[in-house]
């Protein structure tokens, strides 16, 4: 392996009860890798992601995360990871500003840090005029656009997105996808879970996890090639067919 | 420490921004220090009766008169018969009847002796009393102007109405207004801030971040208990300067006790944001399980001596209860505070307790 | 919930005064003093918890609030009564509590009336007095002989859950929608929107009703109230009335965004026309502009019709004014709501 590891996980497991939610799953994504987890509703994935960016405490199991362990280092690893979940994260009744500088501060940053990366920002994402704009006046592909800088905002190592695409049309999922590889580039792990197939083939790599296990792991193309189908749906369906829990 | 100011300033955006909620807060104490102070009186006054006069003579016409006059009651007008009566009452129009005997002046020159007849209506059973004793002193009254006569022994009653010469329901209405709409802001509004968090999903985002759970919850308090002693002090302004409700005892005690006060409803709120999901929820909470209790055993409204021993025994884990006594007793009879440290501390270790378990419900839901 | 409430609130809203705790100081020490104290000490009204001498003392009681009243008989009462024919008591009033502080008062007056009534007669039975006119009075306490507080109560406290129902309930049933959307969904439909709101009512108004008929049962199980009046009464105007509340429900359902918003600005309007309703206390002894406020308030109205109706045994044409303000309310009300409710959405 050329690139340092940016997540392992080593038979992470969750159990509610009697229910197993995620049942020892191992793993690990490189530096810079765009991680595809997928999985159908009640797969575990949403709960396995909780986990790693310690939103929830893992019944067994360890995980190292941006090289900190999950366990004994959970302060340093939520100083250098993002989170953006499928609900909206950002503040309705703030302006756009007033949202980055309340999430820049929470992580830490300087005023000149902020008023550096928001202009920075505002630019890049075509939104220089709007700094004072009610986010409630946004549209939703801009406020998911927005919502994903802020989440970048403190440069983290690894940026968890759960479904951040959901309900936003195809063409500004292709830019919101645009920053994902752009921040790829710049070095960032990215761990998205999504149910578009058409994004999983963007992946660098697809973990599929069905009944709390991952079921297949590997690059959409040798998955593809792997189950003799034509495409990463065909994948998908082929797999969770076999799930036995419900939804 | 940055952090902090970063989330508290925040906090006061969402605060500022919902401007109807807002006028609602300050509102609520202006209106209910109006009303209580101005509307609302236990004096008995003005009330309807009529008259059933079978007598018609100058006695009984001499009495109506000084009935009349009387500010206590407005005379609304006479009936015919017995048979009205009744049917006066229901169609609610008179609270009392007042019945003069026919031949009462025949009566009390010949017999020595008559009887007028006092028919209240008891639905309201204070008023009923107040009014048959108000009518029964005027009658006593004439009769001892008219005949000229001094009683033999006659003992005099004089009343001293202490604090409060002038029976104004204020007095105790502060003290309640007061916990009243600390409650409102500090339990109910800190709680569906926090819980609405949760609903849109940004408390996890906040939670992810390096920022430590104790100081997300103190930003959120901030601005509550800010509005909170704004609350404070214009009750106990317009009280002051609007009610004429002294304030005997020391200032800075009353305000330390209503610092303390708010925390513990800052701790119920947050307490109440730990065990429920939805808005709605923390709002049906916060309504049954802090309003009512606190309108009822706060004192104001409710006479707490007078319930059933369950309910009183009930009404010790009540914080408004104990706030009411410290507000009562310092503000109003201008105690110290050797006469309110019982109460002092049961506040402190309510508040104390509640933040515990709150803390550890928190950290529960994460794990 | 709300039949709990109806369970405990009577209870708490016991305005009934009694065992008034009293403290006596006695400075004569004489048969006199001791016949009256033994006469407060019987009554029902007083307990007494301290016989004592010193007028500071006493005040120490009310001060840590063991006491409410301080009955003052100075030294060498009876000498002076027996001597001048007239002697004075002082009574102290803890007057911060209204109530109590006036009845007490009014009590105590009285025991101590009754007292010189008793020393008169038998002052009268030694010869050379002749009788002197005197009128009697007797009093009767109608529909509640017995003065039970409750039966003040808990019809009142039954129209503000009713009223709570209706407004509360509506008003955050409806934003809620609005807030999830559902409600745009609902205005693409072929649906006409009275239909909707119609369809969206109609349960309240029949929760409301239950929520009345249950607690009517509750409070004859529990506090032995059996309507004097004829149940139909009571529902026909409740049928009216809801629906007048519901209105307003309606209405700061459109003036408000989000639920937070519609219930704070329920619980305002609810709390005002709570206090102002007369449940507590009598619209006569309000200033002028707060009558005028309670006369355009609708709780106030069916508050009333409970009180005659379920007290008194009022009929359907005892309360026709009230049923038809009622009906005004309901009118405008809606037809506000309605108009206002096109505008927005």
């Amino acid at each position: 392996m050329n690139f340092p590891l940016s997540i392992e996980s080593i038979n992470l497991t969750k159990r509610f009860g009697d229910f197993t939610a995620v049942d020892s799953i191992s793993f690990q994504v490189k530096k810079g890798e765009i991680f595809g987890f997928l999985g159908a509703n009640g797969a575990g994935k949403t709960t396995a992601m909780r986990m790693l960016s310690g939103l929830s405490k893992p019944t067994s199991g360890s995980a190292v995360v941006a090289g900190y362990n999950l366990e004994f280092q959970s302060e340093k690893i939520k100083q250098n990871i993002g989170y953006m979940s499928q609900k909206f994260s950002l503040y309705e009744d703030l302006k756009v500003k007033e949202n980055i500088r309340f999430y820049g501060g929470i992580y830490g940053l300087t005023d000149q840090q902020i008023k550096e990366k928001s202009e920075f920002m505002l630019h890049q994402l075509n939104l220089g005029g709007s700094a004072n704009t009610m986010v409630r006046s946004l549209p939703l592909g801009w406020r998911q656009k927005l919502a994903f800088s802020v989440a970048m905002l403190h440069d983290p190592s690894v940026i968890f997105l759960d479904e951040p695409t959901g309900g936003v049309d195809p063409v500004t999922r292709r830019e919101f996808w645009q920053l994902i590889y752009s921040a790829a580039d710049r070095g960032t792990t990215v761990f998205v879970t999504t149910h578009y197939m058409d994004e999983a083939e963007y992946c660098d790599r697809v973990s599929i996890m069905v009944d709390g296990r991952i079921e297949a792991l590997d690059t959409p193309v040798n998955l593809v090639n792997t189950y003799k189908v034509k495409t990463m749906a065909d994948v998908f369906v082929k797999l969770a067919r076999k799930a036995t829990r419900g939804e | 420490m940055k952090q902090l100011i970063y989330f508290i300033r925040k906090e006061f955006y969402h605060v500022l921004r919902d401007t109807r909620t807002l006028i609602i807060l300050f509102g609520m104490p202006i209106a209910q220090i109006v009303i209580f102070g101005f509307a609302l009186t236990n004096e008995v006054k003005d009330s309807r009766i009529v008259i059933l006069d079978l007598a018609k003579d100058e006695t009984s016409r001499a009495i109506i008169d000084e009935i009349s006059v009387s500010r206590y009651f407005d005379l609304t007008g006479y009936l015919n018969s017995n048979d009205e009566i009744e049917r006066t009452f229901r169609e609610g129009k008179t609270r009392m009847v007042i019945v003069f005997p026919p031949q009462l002046q025949y009566e009390l020159s010949h017999n020595k002796s008559s009887t007028i007849q006092l028919i209240a209506d008891a639905t309201d059973p204070n008023v009923a009393n107040t009014l048959v004793s108000y009518a029964s002193t005027i009658i006593m009254d004439f009769q001892r102007n008219t005949t000229g006569l001094s009683f033999p022994l006659d003992i005099k009653t004089e009343i001293r109405m202490l604090y409060n010469p002038q029976l104004k329901g204020s007095y105790s209405f502060v003290p309640g207004v007061m916990a009243l709409v600390l409650m409102l802001v500090g339990a109910m509004m800190t709680s569906i801030s926090i819980v609405r968090e949760k609903e849109l999903g940004t408390m996890e985002v906040i939670l992810v971040s390096p920022i430590i759970p104790f100081r997300v919850i103190i930003a959120k308090m901030i601005p509550y208990l800010v509005l909170s002693m704004i609350n404070v002090i214009s009750i106990l302004s317009l009280s002051y300067f609007v009610l004429d409700v002294p304030i005997v005892g020391n200032l800075f005690l009353l305000l330390v006790e209503c610092f303390l006060f708010t925390l513990t409803a800052l701790a119920l709120g947050l307490f109440i944001s730990s065990v429920s999901d939805t808005q709605q929820t923390a709002m049906l909470i916060s309504l049954m399980a802090l309003f009512l209790p606190t309108v009822m055993f706060s004192g104001f409204m409710f006479p707490i001596e007078n319930m059933p021993v369950p309910l009183q025994l009930l009404s010790n884990l009540i914080p408004a209860k104990w706030f009411f006594y410290i507000v009562r007793d310092v503000m109003i009879m201008g105690t110290g505070f050797d006469q309110v440290w019982k109460e002092t501390v049961i506040l402190i270790i309510m508040l104390i307790v509640l933040i515990l378990v709150s803390i550890k419900k928190f950290k529960v839901r994460l794990a | 919930m709300p039949m709990v409430q109806l369970l405990i609130l009577p209870l708490a809203a016991d305005y009934e005064v009694r065992n008034v705790r009293i403290t006596v100081v006695d400075q004569d020490h004489s048969t006199y003093t001791r016949q009256l104290v033994d006469k407060i000490s019987a009554s029902a009204y007083f307990d007494l918890i301290h016989y004592g001498n010193s007028y500071e003392e006493a005040l120490q009681f009310i001060e840590e609030d063991k006491a409410e009243l301080i009955l003052n008989i100075p030294p060498l009462f009876e000498k002076q009564l027996l001597t001048e024919n007239t002697a004075s008591l002082f009574i102290a009033v803890n007057a911060i509590n209204g109530v109590k502080a006036n009845l007490g008062g009014v009590y105590l007056r009285n025991i101590i009336s009754d007292f010189n009534q008793d020393i008169r007669m038998d002052w009268i039975q030694s010869p050379g007095f002749s009788p002197r006119p005197i009128i009697q009075i007797s009093a009767l306490n109608w529909f509640n002989p017995l003065l039970n507080y409750q039966y003040f109560m808990v019809p009142g406290i039954l129209v503000i859950l009713v009223t709570m129902v209706g407004a509360f309930l509506s008003a955050l049933n409806i934003v809620k929608e609005k807030e999830v959307g559902t409600i745009e969904q609902i205005n693409v439909t072929p649906i006409r929107k009275h239909q909707f709101i119609l369809g969206k009512l109609i349960p309240f108004w029949i929760l409301g009703l239950i929520v009345l008929g249950i607690g009517m049962v509750l409070s004859w199980l529990f506090y032995g109230i059996v309507s004097e009046g004829s149940l139909g009464t009571v529902f026909t105007f409740a049928a009216l009335y809801l629906l007048a509340v519901l209105g307003l429900g309606l209405l700061v359902s459109t003036y408000s965004q989000t639920q937070q918003q519609s219930m704070l600005i329920s619980f305002f309007f609810m709390m005002i026309f709570v206090l102002l309703s007369g449940l507590y206390t009598a619209i006569e002894s309000m200033p002028m502009w707060a009558q005028i406020f309670a006369r355009f308030n609708p709780v106030t109205y069916f508050i009333e019709v409970m009180r005659m109706v379920v007290l008194r045994g009022s009929s359907l044409f005892d309360i026709r004014y009230h049923i038809l303000v009622v009906t005004l309310f309901a009118i405008v009300l809606n037809g506000w709501a309605i108009l206002n409710y096109k505008k927005r959405v």
